[in-house]
């Protein structure tokens, strides 16, 4: 171990090439990034390009969907955070026990999150949610309910819920691979003892749980800020800002608008927004993954 | 005017990987251009082209309009030369012009008639007399509605309707039960979307982009009068979840016999009067564009076409090439191959003088009518400091427009009311007006 922890000088040099291709990869883009953030540099007018130190930051800030777009951001990061975790736990828990079919159960569980992201907003915007030849929409009219017009009325609850649905299957392959590696003795000896499911459920299971839980949370947080083809396919941020989050925001700058200034200073606040979220979920739950 | 599909773009970006290897001895024209029907219909005519100039090998890059604007901006900005032919609006072309991205037009073909092009459609492609496009086909905005509709219910259709007699038609139409909507607008956030008939009925009541020191005008009694105009209508009489619907959602509509009125681009002509995809179209009448106050405006205008990049290395072949694209001769080659309505329309004055065509086409006269009055240069009642019906030809317009189209289609959608919406776009407006130098230099 020791010897690994203090390579030799030649093997040092012979990483070198590696590191120093590795930290151009990341510090290139980064300060490109950065310069591009102090002009103002529309592309459709190149004879204006000029610094204008901190003003494309301000104008980020105060542009209008900014507020709302972190908003949605937070909103759309928490709520599927926390519907894949308990719906995760739970459905686990449930395939856990032994029961004909269970494999292809698991399979079939798994299976949404090997779908492209484009692909599933695609059938969930055609064939699912569309108020007028959806399954929802055939469901609710067989019993008599008017539909709902899913991306009009409630835009960010329908993206929570494709982005959820794809989340969860990777919630649940956590989670089962965990409880596979459960001291079944001890639930056994519990069980023995006369204690309920819930009580295993509640005493063993949850904290045997507990760190994988992390893991799911820190790895989706870390995916979810990016959120950005289901939102594209789907309702376009819209209607309004209703659907506008962060990296979505940014794309409207660069791509609709043509101002490289303002998205530059977009990315960076994205890039400190995914930071802050990162040391306070490390924090969070690091702190309780101790404890435990 | 279609949304875009990352797949379609990653498929199309693959193909011209593999295109450009492909490219051999003759001389090869990449071709970027929009997925509008009349555009791919040039794509399976080119054939002919190609048969007669057998040293000419075209390279076809066909991508919606979103897709389209955002690769042909990246790329002729910094002047990466990809294109050797782009499909451009009327919005793009004197202002590439102007800044020398692309190849002045002078010293036709002796035999294309540049005198025949619509003078109106002429000046949106020109800087200074000068052509840098040349026009494919373009279009004004009319107003679409079903004959037999109005005579069950016993209603008159006045050739120049005003937007409260329409109201009043989607009122007594407006049947959702039986999937019939009184009015079909477009909603779909967008500068190219929901803006292009916001703007035009903001113009018909008076109001305009910016008044003559640049400064908005979003915050003007006009406006808050013709959006809440606009929003009140389509949200009360038009089709469940409008604030989806761009030109594209509204044709299936109209198509489907859903929408008994609708106001949009005279493109659609063709395609609610074609019996293979229209289930209406022989029902169909065509009026102007509605009016209020004035009917300066009412109607936008226009024109999808054809221009060479500077940083094009074939530029005479490719100018060439789009001379017989908007030439007479291809719109005689359409006619032949797919019927006469179905000419390229609104470019070439001769098309409108052919009996034939004007026999055969029920909206040919509403269509040449609404682009010729249509006066980009003094578009509005009160005086502007820019050009264009429907959006105005600066750079800041892009940012603008799409920012006001996504907060107007928020307001109907019911996220947020008019009022508030158009308060903080005209704040908005004027930042970027502000950042962009238009208020500190004199």
């Amino acid at each position: 171990m020791s010897e690994a922890r203090h390579p030799s000088r030649a093997g040092r040099l012979t990483a070198s090439p590696a590191i120093i291709m590795l930290f151009a990869w990341m510090i290139v883009p980064l300060v490109m990034t950065l310069y591009f953030s102090t002009q103002y540099y529309n592309l459709l007018y190149p004879g204006k390009t000029k610094f204008v130190g901190l003003e494309n930051f301000t104008y980020f800030f105060t542009y209008p969907s900014f507020l709302t777009s972190l908003v949605n951001t937070l909103l759309l990061v928490g709520s599927v955070l926390v519907i894949t975790v308990v719906l995760g736990v739970l459905i686990s828990v449930l395939v856990d026990a032994r029961f004909p079919g269970q494999g292809i159960v698991r399979m079939l569980l798994i299976s949404p999150f090997f779908i492209m992201p484009t692909v599933s907003a695609l059938v969930w915007k055609n064939l699912l949610m569309n108020p007028v030849s959806g399954l929802f929409a055939w469901l609710f009219q067989l019993v008599g309910l008017t539909p709902i017009n899913w991306f009009s009325d409630w835009p960010l609850l329908s993206i929570i819920l494709i982005v959820a649905w794809e989340w969860l299957p990777f919630a649940i392959l956590i989670f089962v691979t965990s409880l596979q590696s459960m001291d079944q003795e001890q639930k056994e000896a519990a069980q023995m003892d006369g204690a309920t499911p819930v009580a295993v459920f509640r005493h063993l299971t949850l904290p045997h749980l507990a760190r994988p839980i992390a893991v799911v949370v820190m790895v989706e947080s870390i995916f979810l800020l990016n959120i950005f083809a289901e939102i594209f396919t789907t309702t376009g941020g819209g209607p309004g800002d209703a659907t506008t989050n962060l990296p979505f925001l940014i794309f409207t700058q660069a791509l609709l608008e043509f101002d490289v200034g303002a998205a530059s200073a977009g990315g960076l606040v994205a890039v400190v927004l995914a930071n802050l979220v990162a040391v306070f979920l490390i924090r969070l739950i690091g702190k309780s993954l101790t404890e435990a | 005017m279609k949304r875009m599909y990352p797949v379609v773009t990653s498929l199309v970006g693959l193909g011209l990987l593999f295109g450009a290897g492909a490219a051999g001895a003759a001389t090869t024209l990449t071709i970027g251009t929009v997925n509008n029907g009349d555009m791919v219909r040039m794509q399976s005519l080119a054939k002919v082209y190609e048969d007669r100039h057998p040293d000419v090998l075209l390279n076809w890059l066909v991508l919606d309009e979103n897709t389209l604007r955002q690769r042909l901006t990246t790329d002729i900005t910094t002047g990466g030369g990809q294109f050797d032919i782009i499909t451009i609006g009327a919005y793009e072309a004197p202002m590439w012009g102007r800044q020398k991205w692309l190849m002045p037009l002078e010293s036709f073909s002796p035999t294309y008639d540049v005198d025949d092009l619509m003078p109106n459609v002429r000046k949106q492609l020109s800087v200074d007399g000068t052509l840098y496009a040349l026009p494919f086909y373009s279009e004004g905005s009319i107003t679409y509605f079903r004959k037999d509709l109005f005579a069950a219910k016993g209603l008159n259709m006045p050739a120049e309707p005003t937007w409260s007699e329409i109201r009043g038609f989607a009122e007594k139409l407006h049947d959702p039960a039986h999937g019939m909507y009184g009015i079909c607008l477009r909603g779909k956030a967008g500068w190219g979307e929901n803006i292009a008939i916001i703007t035009t009925v903001v113009n018909a009541y008076g109001g305009r982009w910016f008044d003559e020191k640049w400064e908005p005008q979003l915050d003007t009694p006009e406006w808050h009068q013709a959006v809440n105009f606009y929003v009140d209508l389509l949200s009360t009489f038009g089709p469940p979840g409008p604030s989806s619907n761009g030109f594209n959602e509204n044709l299936t509509l109209f198509n489907a016999g859903k929408c008994a009125m609708w106001v949009d681009a005279s493109v659609a002509g063709a395609f609610v009067t074609d019996k293979t995809q229209s289930l209406v179209p022989d029902k169909v009448g065509f009026v102007k564009a509605p009016r209020a106050v004035t009917d300066k405006g009412s109607s936008w205008l226009w024109t999808w076409s054809l221009a060479v990049p500077a940083s094009s290395r074939q530029k005479q072949a490719a100018f060439e090439f789009i001379q017989w694209a908007t030439s007479k001769e291809y719109g005689d080659l359409v006619a032949q191959r797919y019927g006469i309505s179905a000419m390229p329309p609104g470019t070439r004055l001769s098309t409108y003088t052919n009996p034939d065509y004007l026999a055969n086409t029920p909206f040919a006269r509403v269509t040449q009518e609404a682009i010729q009055t249509a006066n980009p240069d003094s578009p509005t009642l009160k005086p502007v400091p820019y050009t264009g019906v429907q959006f105005a030809t600066i750079p800041e317009f892009q940012a603008i427009g799409s920012m006001v189209g996504r907060q107007i289609s928020g307001a109907l959608a019911g996220f947020g009311r008019v009022d508030e919406v158009l308060h903080t776009s005209q704040g908005a407006a004027r930042r970027t007006m502000k950042r962009a130098g238009y208020y500190d230099t004199k």
